[in-house]
């Protein structure tokens, strides 16, 4: 039984138990590794991808669930604007630190951007509290999704010197 | 380790070329006519070069810095990079001195070879202790001054003119009176069979360029757009993944396993069966994790199914009554307790931690007869080689290590536990094999942070000033199961550093009594013994300071006579905080000091305590000194990192044990910070042009003993033992 999903505007026809969570169908059979694991129960955020549009762990998501849906994933990140934009504010505030959540921040940012253009604080707060990064770079995910959905305002980042 | 760190400051470095021409000559040829500088570390007989052909030296090549005739110029980072950004400071480093941009050098994860890149203070390949910058600012700025100098000579020989006529400028060298330039990369031959110079200058700081200067990372790139390799991300033709259950207790065996339901799952290759543990094989982890779920192992859990937390603190506390050995002695400590004014004794504790770096633990295999390939991003890169060759039997030189970047350090991927694993795995599996650990393998298969049981007096004389400071370290000795070297006559360096903070007594001892847990592994946790101490230290000079009933700061600041740069940095961040001003009830100020990797933090918390118990984390000031800063914008990310990282430790970390099973299995009962719970972060930087100080851990020590001592201000409540718990926090 195969199982066909529209990933990054492609279509994929897969020959995989249907209960097979995307995350793996992304890394281990599409060769998609921006997506990561973290935890497997989705308690971390490292697996989000987009699923219409909605930030989704793929860590607990049955391909059977995808069908007729669109999946979008860090590796197209970067075509869409607010993707774009909060790419370019996460290089310029210099967030990642070891990087491996970050995807997955970056995929929950662009999902919370596309609902609320510009998110306050406790926007940020309810969006973003499900991404766990151990390096602790929060306060610069903030600032850096504050930054892309108002680019002429950008927070510093740096030490009061 | 600490004994040949000096305590005040970086680390002593024996900088020396140890190349002769000849050798020199010799790592040219085998590198395809590359310019070569391993000049840091003595290239003794330079094995891995001699047997390596130019074709391979492109993957594996020797030393720090390689400029290739096409003007490709590469710098070989022998410390890893896990998110601490020594892959950016340690090219600029050499890149100060090369005058190369950042921009057109390539960075290259280091091979594993002890002889070209061991650690020169841990004797091998090892990133941690915060020292990757602390060892090699003088030797990379080095080994760029001397490429820089050899290739000016080589210039000014192709122009027949002074070489002190010519200087080096983004790549190139320049002749000013004539205006003639040739890129590195023209120069290469001619340089390289130069002879290499003994001894050259490095720049005056004052003339520094790059150092100093925040400066963007070169993976930020990477890391933002989803291209960045971590060992997890691993693939190549034919490669199957495989997961694991293993003994769940310490010793446990595997007695029988019944897998023919996992077997029918579809993608499931192969089921190995290990003494310890069991893996299913497969083509991709979805039907790997699948098969594993449906195995059915019984286990033998072995002489520690019975062990929990409450008999290792049991142990801990009978190991407290011996006497320790001693690390620190001055005066006499005995006499001055019996005649002190007052005395204050108490027992600080802190829980075993795990690491939970967001990677999972993983390791990538490919076995043949003759050669062993890993894929991992590990910490130790030797040690990860040695493991597989001791495994397979194969000679050292046939195990390759492919360093990746590492999603999360801390400590953990020092260890090598995982690369034991996977290989045995490999060997019963004809194909190359991914071994990825589940979250929940992750966390109850540590190698934690140990449980500490802490022993602490002072004598305070009339004035409340303390005049003997007693500090018994019980616990763990990680120095003795992985550097034994540096285990002397029972004395654990690392365990009992920063047992007396930055201040002076003017009796003191610090002892150290060893006590080992059969039923669990201990490791290196992300700031090592200072956290450990740190924890301890602070909260109990704060105690005398409010037994002696004066202010914690000024207590601090009068027994910091050897340190006034740990002065300065602790009256800066009362300044910043507003120490004085009054705040609301239920609401506190604590502060922490520590001298730590040869750098100076001190923070102030601000806390809020609800009726409930509920703490929250209001502000955080954090002031430090850490020498030079050489990216100065990485030193505050780090203090932003270690601020989180300690925070999860104070409120939520404690892996405990239950017949003989880590109870803890995911990031629901093992937390992390979340970002709805960060506190306001408020990070200063000390301008200075000491050399340079550790920061990837500094910030960790000094977070729990500033929550509790503000805990204490805003509740009355002492809290000796962590994690905070607010059921002792509760008001009725």
């Amino acid at each position: 039984m195969s199982t066909t999903l529209t990933i990054n505007g492609a279509s994929s026809t897969l020959d995989v138990d249907d209960d097979t969570p995307l995350l793996w169908v992304l890394r281990d059979v599409l060769g998609m590794t921006g997506t990561k694991f973290g935890c497997g129960i989705a308690l971390c955020g490292a697996c989000t991808v987009h699923v219409d549009g909605v930030a989704t762990r793929s860590c607990v998501t049955p391909i059977s669930t995808l069908k007729g849906k669109s999946v979008s994933t860090i590796e197209a990140l970067g075509a869409t604007p607010a993707g774009k934009r909060l790419q370019a504010a996460w290089i310029k505030l210099e967030v990642p630190q070891c990087g491996y959540c970050q995807p997955g921040q970056l995929m929950s940012a662009a999902a919370l951007l596309g609902h609320t253009p510009h998110p306050d604080d406790a926007d940020i707060d309810a969006a973003m509290a499900g991404n766990i990064c151990r390096c602790g770079t929060y306060v610069r995910i903030r600032a850096a999704i504050k930054a892309a959905a108002d680019p002429a305002a950008v927070a510093p980042s740096g030490a009061k010197r | 380790m600490k004994s040949t760190v000096d305590r005040g400051g970086a680390a002593q470095v024996v900088v020396s070329s140890g190349l002769t021409r000849r050798s020199f000559l010799s790592l040219s040829v085998a590198l395809g006519g590359g310019l070569v500088v391993p000049l840091i570390f003595p290239v003794k007989g330079s094995r891995a070069a001699a047997t390596r052909s130019p074709a391979s030296a492109t993957f594996a090549p020797n030393g720090f810095i390689r400029v290739t005739t096409d003007g490709r110029i590469s710098v070989i980072i022998p410390y890893v990079e896990m998110g601490q950004g020594v892959y950016t400071s340690l090219t600029m480093l050499i890149a100060e001195e090369l005058e190369v941009p950042i921009s057109k050098i390539d960075v290259e994860h280091a091979p594993a070879d002890d002889q070209l890149y061991a650690n020169p203070i841990h004797g091998f390949q090892n990133t941690g202790d915060s020292l990757s910058v602390r060892v090699t600012w003088t030797p990379l700025r080095m080994a760029g001054a001397t490429a820089r100098t050899m290739l000016v000579c080589a210039a000014a020989a192709r122009w027949n003119v002074p070489a002190d006529s010519c200087r080096a400028e983004n790549a190139e060298v320049l002749h000013p009176p004539s205006g003639r330039r040739l890129t590195y990369g023209a120069l290469v031959a001619d340089a390289a069979v130069m002879p290499v110079p003994e001894k050259v200058p490095l720049k005056d700081p004052a003339q520094f360029k790059l150092i100093g200067t925040s400066t963007p990372r070169i993976d930020t790139v990477a890391k933002s757009t989803g291209v960045a390799v971590y060992g997890i991300d691993v693939r190549f033709p034919g490669l199957l993944v495989a997961s694991v259950a293993s003994s769940p207790v310490k010793g446990g065996r595997v007695v029988k396993v019944d897998d023919h339901r996992a077997k029918a799952v579809k993608g499931v290759t192969q089921i190995v069966v290990l003494d310890d543990a069991v893996a299913v094989v497969g083509e991709h982890t979805g039907a790997t994790r699948k098969g594993l779920a449906l195995l059915d192992i019984s286990w033998d859990a072995g002489p520690q199914g019975q062990y929990s937390t409450e008999t290792l603190v049991a142990e801990l506390a009978a190991a407290s009554k011996r006497n320790g050995v001693v690390a620190t002695k001055k005066g006499d400590v005995a006499a001055s307790l019996a005649t002190a004014a007052k005395r204050v004794d108490a027992v600080y504790q802190i829980p075993l931690l795990a690491h939970t770096m967001m990677e999972p633990m993983n390791c990538t295999v490919r076995l043949s007869r003759t050669h062993c390939e890993l894929w991992l991003g590990s910490q130790a890169a030797t040690r990860a080689q040695s493991a597989a060759a001791k495994i397979t039997g194969l000679p050292l030189d046939a195990v390759e290590v492919h360093n990746q970047f590492l999603g999360g350090g801390f400590g953990r991927r020092a260890e090598f536990d995982v690369v034991e694993q996977a290989v045995r795995i490999a060997q019963k599996v004809d194909r190359p094999v991914k071994l990825i650990w589940s979250r929940e393998e992750d966390v109850q298969h540590g190698f934690y942070r140990p449980y500490y049981y802490d022993v602490l007096s002072a004598g305070l004389d009339s004035s409340g000033t303390p005049v003997a400071w007693s500090h018994r370290v019980v616990g763990s000795s990680i120095i003795a199961r992985i550097m034994p070297r540096f285990f002397k006559a029972g004395l654990d360096e690392d365990a009992v550093e920063g047992a007396y903070g930055p201040y002076t007594f003017p009796n003191l001892l610090i002892d150290y009594v060893r006590q080992e847990s059969p039923a669990l592994n201990t490791g290196f946790w992300r700031g090592v013994g200072s956290t450990h101490n740190a924890f301890m230290v602070e909260g109990f000079i704060d105690e005398l300071a409010f037994t002696a009933k004066q202010d914690p700061v000024r207590y601090r600041a009068n027994l910091l006579c050897e340190h006034p740069r740990a002065r300065s940095v602790l009256e800066r961040a009362a300044s910043l905080a507003k120490w004085g001003d009054p705040l609301p009830t239920g609401s506190g100020r604590g502060v922490a000091l520590a001298f730590a990797f040869g750098s100076y933090i001190s923070n102030v918390a601000e806390v809020s305590v609800a009726p409930s118990g509920d703490v929250r984390i209001k502000r955080i000031v954090c002031v430090v000194d850490c020498g030079r800063a050489i990216n100065p914008d990485t030193v505050v990310a780090q203090m932003q990192s270690g601020i989180v990282y300690g925070l999860s430790a104070a409120l939520y970390g404690r892996i405990t044990l239950k017949n003989g099973r880590v109870e803890q299995s995911n990031f629901h009962d093992y937390r992390a910070l979340r970002t709805d719970q960060m506190p306001q972060l408020d990070i200063s930087l000390v301008i200075s042009s000491e050399d340079p100080g550790g920061v990837g851990e500094l910030a960790v020590p000094c977070v729990a003993p500033a929550v509790v001592n503000a805990i204490f201000v805003a509740t009355g409540k002492r809290l000796r033992t962590l994690p905070i718990k607010p059921e002792e926090l509760k008001r009725a």
